[in-house]
């Protein structure tokens, strides 16, 4: 095992290009021991390296075959060189990090997925097992938003979402003059007021800008929804991930051990002030 | 194990040369462009005689007395904080190879270090830094590799500075935990108490000859004359005040028009822990390596997220420290992450005084 700050050698064994800045980059460990004893929950994330410029954290969407997937956007100076990497670039790798989706506690009750951007992609695994243990929960609504409907990623997965039983799958462009069918036209908080879900009786889990968070807090509450029973997943800068380097704290919470997924009434006075 | 001895002026250097046959490399008190700091000393005689520290907001003046006492200063520039949690620490090198990138940790056996003239303040904030480096679930290597190699001889302390305000944290000015040797410097020599068992051990080596009934009246009335503090924080618990003033930016302005986000206090502080990892690589691109380095919240890139920084304004970034300090840290460590060691408050370059602030926040919430 190494210390705590150091990766683990990793390969990328899959590079699949989303949209024009958006890979999915599937990752293997290069030791077969360290990735045999490697677990994850849906909502955790991991440190991704690059040789020579440093780590960044990164969401876990799944697993599948045996490997890591992170939905990555090229936004800053590791992410836009990790998205070019090409199958059999190695990379460095320590995880998981952090806390989960609430999945087992909502059992019995409306799932409300609300993400925009490519905050869909730390909810996707969370999605994922929930349908499949579709039988533990009443109605699953799944709300999505982006600027156009091409920036929508996996539009065949929200198809496919469609058909489960009892499960509403609302998506929202808000920079269009045209939608297209079955779309609605605005931000996601749009789709709050048309979701049908018992707002005494649900778990809502949410990720995206923060902007659309602070606007979703609001159309929840004005649809009767208690903030104890709304989750979110939390950024800020985390350079350790170990709650050691402090540049995660906002307010009293260290972002990547207390969470990065928060009980919204725990951090709502942190979370809506400026400058924390 | 009240073990203690009184240890004549001229024995002084025994302590030196009992740590030294320990194994100990000694650290203590050295003047260092005209301030007191703590680096390593070859001999008793490299610790300076007669000075105390006059220090005010700001303001930082060593005097040289008439005396020949080792430890009537208060306060030296730096606590223990660079001996652990040390300025520039590499974390580990990466380097291609065949197949791969390998990793490779960065292990030190840090040499024994015996400290001597450590205060209260400096105590109660190692205490803090255990905390926060050791007892997470991810704790410290390399804190840890020098925390475990740390000796501690403390000194409590006899007169304070104008910047002092420890008895209102509770933290001092008399030590009562976490050292191995504890003293009392009186004129004629020191009281000399053993703090733990490996100072009970040194203690049992040293000439030290019977404490007299006189000593500790002398010792008790010193210690009693640091407790007269000008300077107190209002509460040690100032989240009530402190989380109404933090919604109001009104209340940060008049002191952001003074800070100049230069993060001294921040460098100074005995319990800040904030840190940043850096990338370095070589010109031949041969391997990289992750170093981390003191980073503090008045720095730009320390709120840092893609896109935006969240805290850029001075009153943000002081909010964020004072808030940090003397309110969050209640809800993160269960006690305030200030020791009132007032070295925020004489570092500052514009003599921005803490206690000052406090009192100011508490004054303009209590009012409005």
């Amino acid at each position: 095992m190494n210390d705590p700050w150091t990766p683990y050698s990793a390969r990328v064994v899959e590079r699949v290009v989303e949209t024009p800045d958006v890979v999915t980059l599937s990752l293997r460990f290069t030791d077969p021991e360290v990735q045999q004893q490697y677990r994850f929950a849906c909502g955790q994330f991991n440190m991704l390296y690059l040789f020579g410029l440093g780590e960044v954290p990164i969401s876990i969407m799944d697993y599948q075959d045996g490997c890591l997937q992170h939905t990555i956007r090229a936004v800053g100076r590791v992410s836009r060189k990790l998205v070019a990497l090409e199958p059999g670039a190695m990379i460095g790798l320590r995880g998981p990090y952090g806390n989960s989706w609430p999945l087992e506690a909502a059992r019995g009750r409306d799932l409300v997925f609300i993400t925009a951007g490519l905050g869909c992609a730390p909810v996707i695994a969370a999605i994922r097992r929930a349908i499949a243990e579709r039988d533990a929960y009443r109605r699953l609504i799944i709300m999505q938003g982006v600027k156009h409907s091409e920036d929508l990623l996996w539009q065949a997965q929200y198809d496919r979402w469609r058909e489960v039983p009892d499960c509403e799958v609302l998506l929202a462009a808000s920079e269009e003059a045209k939608v297209p069918f079955a779309w609605s036209l605005g931000m996601v908080t749009t789709l709050i007021d048309k979701a049908r879900f018992d707002p005494l009786n649900s778990t809502v889990m949410m990720c995206g800008p923060e902007p659309m968070m602070r606007a979703s807090i609001r159309a929840l509450e004005n649809n009767g929804v208690a903030m104890d029973n709304c989750y979110f997943s939390l950024e800020r800068n985390m350079q350790c991930a170990l709650g050691l380097c402090g540049h995660c704290q906002m307010g009293s919470p260290f972002i990547c051990k207390n969470g990065p997924i928060f009980r919204v009434s725990d951090v709502r006075d942190w979370f809506l002030l400026e400058g924390y | 194990m009240d073990q203690s001895v009184f240890l004549p002026q001229g024995d002084f250097g025994q302590i030196f040369e009992r740590l030294r046959e320990a194994g100990y490399r000694v650290v203590g008190p050295a003047e260092q462009e005209g301030a007191l700091t703590y680096d390593v000393l070859e001999s008793a005689d490299d610790i300076p005689v007669g000075l105390v520290d006059r220090q005010a907001p700001g303001h930082y003046r060593l005097e040289q007395q008439n005396h020949r006492r080792r430890f009537d200063w208060v306060g030296t520039a730096q606590g223990l904080k660079p001996w652990l949690f040390v300025a520039e620490q590499p974390l580990w090198v990466a380097r291609e190879v065949e197949g791969g990138l390998r990793f490779e940790e960065v292990r030190e056996t840090p040499v024994p270090t015996a400290v001597i003239g450590v205060r209260a303040c400096d105590l109660a904030a190692l205490a803090l830094q255990d905390r926060h480096f050791l007892d997470g679930d991810y704790p410290d290597p390399h804190y840890r590799a020098r925390r475990e190699s740390l000796l501690l001889v403390a000194v409590n302390c006899h007169r304070s500075a104008d910047t002092c305000f420890c008895v209102s944290t509770g933290d001092g000015p008399e030590v009562t935990f976490g050292a191995d040797l504890v003293l009392d410097e009186l004129d004629q020599g020191y009281l000399v108490k053993a703090g733990s068992e490996r100072g009970a051990e040194l203690l049992a080596r040293l000439p030290g000859r019977p404490v007299r009934g006189w000593h500790k009246r002398r010792a008790k009335a010193l210690r009693k004359q640091a407790r007269t503090q000008q300077r107190a924080l209002p509460s040690r618990d100032l989240r009530g005040p402190l989380y109404a003033a933090r919604d109001d930016m009104r209340h940060w302005q008049p002191v952001a028009e003074r800070c100049l986000t230069c993060g001294n206090c921040a460098a100074v502080c005995p319990t800040c822990f904030c840190h940043r990892v850096d990338e370095e690589s070589p010109l031949d691109g041969s391997l990289s390596r992750a170093v981390r380095r003191w980073d503090t919240c008045f720095n730009d890139e320390h709120s840092y997220l893609v896109g935006h920084v969240v805290r850029k304004s001075a009153e943000h970034k002081y909010r964020q420290w004072l808030t940090h300090k003397l309110a969050i840290w209640h809800d993160q460590y269960d006690r305030s992450g200030c020791t009132g060691c007032g070295r925020c408050i004489t570092w500052c370059p514009v003599g921005i005084d803490i206690v000052e602030e406090a009192e100011r926040l508490c004054r303009e919430v209590g009012e409005s």
